[in-house]
């Protein structure tokens, strides 16, 4: 599994679930579509019209499978609509220093691969996006790799049931309920306080 | 050998299998769901061809996008309406006992699953929803999650779980007057940072939390998620058992005895060691107040805006004058005096009936700043009626308050409770993100004394002051 594509930066930290998808969006039943509705406060104006200074807008980043984000990335709400959005609008991918537990979560249940920097390493990264903006990143699942840029090739952890879950399609809840069995068990012992 | 921590055994005791190399199948023995994050994964069942597997440990209540005013009315948000259908329709058809509008013992998850006794010590609880971890002020372990999770319960009442790292937050010493749990929690999140928690489970421990009621606690519980923590607990102790006590879903008769007597060995060890550990000086904090976009962005009430300029970290300084920007700032300005155009008190933070009696502490005999529109929400149908009962709705009428129905309302403003651009709300919820209370909005997060001081004097205010 390799990904290869051009890279959008946001080079805030902390940004939160409430900004990868406000709340007012969440009135829905389905999972589909909401890309078209990511990071809207920053992405249109009071009158609905797209901001030009705002990344998302740049035609020839149109596509991108690689969000370069800040630290802490998706804080916030538990709001699973978020890796949702990401995911519809086509990253598969996102840098950061670190994530919020709960975000990192969902967005492993949905295809995308949160991935994890040395700071140092990650501001390279930022650099090199700035100065390079028609350069690609090249990201190997399998030999959990990066290639920046430049060439500059990084390795990146990679916990050893995800990396099986992104690269087998594993699916959580049928490894789950291929324990049934002691699943009952563990009920008939449970001390009910 | 060190001992365990609190954390510890209730983990150990819900692992159902823990196969080397793969994340830990955990056991859920409650799983509060709500209208917003389930349709998803109802629908996921469906497409599975899965039921619920047991219903009798899920129960359901609606909270996120219920109107505060004419809840019987018919709710004129086609979207809402849709949500509040589905999980009708959801529960009814999985047997799930649904808490739905009007219900008597309808409000927001965290509010009421205490309320119900149905949260109770040793307990694992999940919700989809970031402010389940409100639950751990009882000694349970209770965290968020996602729809996919939500799905993951609903099918096997099992999760699949890393085992975080534990986190000692010990709060030492008195509360000042005027400095409540709220001033404590948010202190420790500016202190931490709003990643500081990352990867752990607070356990909130000392001779403050020791001496807070269970009120209190939850409020401290319930914004761990805030300072990045998933979970945040306190040791449950005769306090909580006296709160649990003749609780509907409570033990009763031998079986309370027998209760109690496993919940009191839910303790951390004395030899048990945190992978981290932070102390707070209570006796030192003043009232706390947020200035920026990250609850992390919070200072002293006394203290001014903090400047850019002064900071060494480039992500940091641009951080801070991006949040000064979107609030509308300028570096070196006092917090207190900051004008103010609504204050909101309510929330699964500050939603109960001890964050009204503070409120209604301060509004007593005096009239709220006409300048300012005051919103309170109570956290639940129960939390509404006891307010009645001690004539907590009438000091707030009488004081120029509104006095709604429960609900989420104004903290996540998903049911048209919500500010108008650009205006500035002291709220007692729990996040002052950019359009968190409604676009363009602009949120300083306080406790109920300093929120309701700031509606008397239509600025920000220091309730010191007004409980001289």
């Amino acid at each position: 599994m390799r990904f290869s594509s051009r890279v959008v930066p946001l080079p805030h930290d902390n940004v939160d679930t409430d900004q990868i998808i406000p709340a007012r969006f969440l009135k829905t039943t389905g999972k589909e579509g909401l890309g078209r509705v990511l990071l809207f406060d920053w992405r249109y104006d009071s009158s609905g019209n797209p901001r030009p200074e705002c990344v998302l807008n740049r035609p020839e980043l149109a596509g991108a499978a690689i969000l370069l984000a800040g630290d802490n990335f998706g804080c916030g709400s538990s709001r699973e609509h978020a890796p949702w959005a990401l995911a519809d609008f086509g990253f598969r991918i996102i840098i950061s220093t670190s994530f919020a537990d709960i975000f990192r979560g969902n967005c492993l249940k949905n295809g995308i691969l949160p991935i994890a920097l040395d700071p140092a390493v990650h501001a390279r990264l930022f650099q090199l996006t700035a100065d390079m903006p028609e350069g690609e990143i090249v990201v190997d699942v399998e030999a959990q790799s990066l290639r920046a840029q430049d060439g500059m090739t990084v390795p990146f952890a990679l916990d050893s049931f995800d990396k099986k879950c992104l690269l087998e399609g594993i699916d959580e809840l049928e490894y789950i309920l291929s324990y049934l069995g002691l699943i009952t068990e563990y009920e008939k012992n449970i001390r009910e306080a | 050998m060190p001992g365990k921590t609190l954390f510890d055994k209730i983990w150990d005791h819900h692992v159902v299998l823990a196969e080397p190399g793969y994340p830990s199948v955990i056991y859920i023995d409650l799983h509060l769901i709500h209208e917003v994050t389930s349709p998803q994964a109802f629908q996921g069942l469906r497409t599975r061809g899965l039921g619920v597997r047991r219903p009798d440990r899920t129960v359901a209540t609606m909270d996120h996008i219920i109107p505060t005013r004419d809840q019987q009315a018919p709710m004129s948000d086609p979207l809402a309406l849709q949500l509040v259908r589905q999980l009708e329709a959801n529960c009814a058809e999985s047997g799930i006992r649904l808490y739905g509008i009007g219900n008597p013992q309808n409000g927001i998850v965290h509010v009421i699953g205490p309320e119900l006794g149905l949260t109770r010590p040793g307990m694992t609880i999940v919700c989809g929803d970031s402010h389940t971890s409100t639950h751990g002020a009882f000694g349970a372990l209770a965290f968020g999650i996602g729809t996919s999770e939500v799905e993951h319960v609903l099918a096997s009442q099992c999760l699949l779980q890393r085992r975080p790292l534990t986190f000692e937050v010990r709060v030492e010493g008195c509360l000042p007057q005027g400095v409540s749990a709220k001033d404590v929690i948010l202190a420790l999140i500016a202190r931490i940072g709003v990643g500081g928690g990352t990867g752990h489970v607070f356990e909130f421990t000392g001779s403050t939390i020791r001496s807070l009621d269970m009120e209190a606690r939850m409020t401290i519980c319930n914004m761990s998620i805030e300072g990045g923590a998933r979970a945040g607990m306190i040791a449950p102790d005769d306090t909580a058992f006296q709160y649990l006590a003749g609780r509907p879903f409570s033990p009763a008769g031998s079986g309370w005895d027998a209760a109690v007597a496993h919940w009191s060995s839910l303790r951390t060890d004395e030899t048990a060691v945190f992978d981290r550990q932070v102390t707070v000086d209570a006796g030192a904090l003043e009232p706390m107040i947020s200035y920026g976009t990250t609850p992390g962005m919070t200072a002293p009430i006394s203290a001014r805006v903090p400047d850019p300029d002064g900071i060494a970290d480039p992500s940091r300084r641009s951080a801070l004058a991006k949040a000064l920007a979107y609030m509308g700032f300028v570096p070196g300005q006092p917090l207190l005096g900051q004008p103010i155009d609504v204050v909101f008190i309510g929330s699964c933070t500050n939603g109960r009936l001890a964050d009204l009696r503070d409120a209604a502490r301060v509004l007593k005999g005096r009239r709220v700043n006409p300048r300012v529109k005051t919103v309170i929400v109570p956290g639940s149908r129960p939390v509404m009626a006891a307010a009645r009962d001690e004539g907590l709705d009438e000091i707030f009428r009488a004081a120029g308050a509104e006095w709604r129905e429960p609900g989420c309302s104004m903290c996540i403003a998903m049911n048209g409770d919500e500010l108008a651009p650009g205006q500035y709300c002291v709220s007692t919820s729990n996040r002052n993100f950019e359009g968190r209370q409604g676009k363009g909005g602009r949120t300083m997060l306080a406790s109920p004394l300093t929120a309701a001081a700031s509606a008397l004097a239509g600025a920000v205010a220091d309730v010191r002051m007004w409980l001289k």
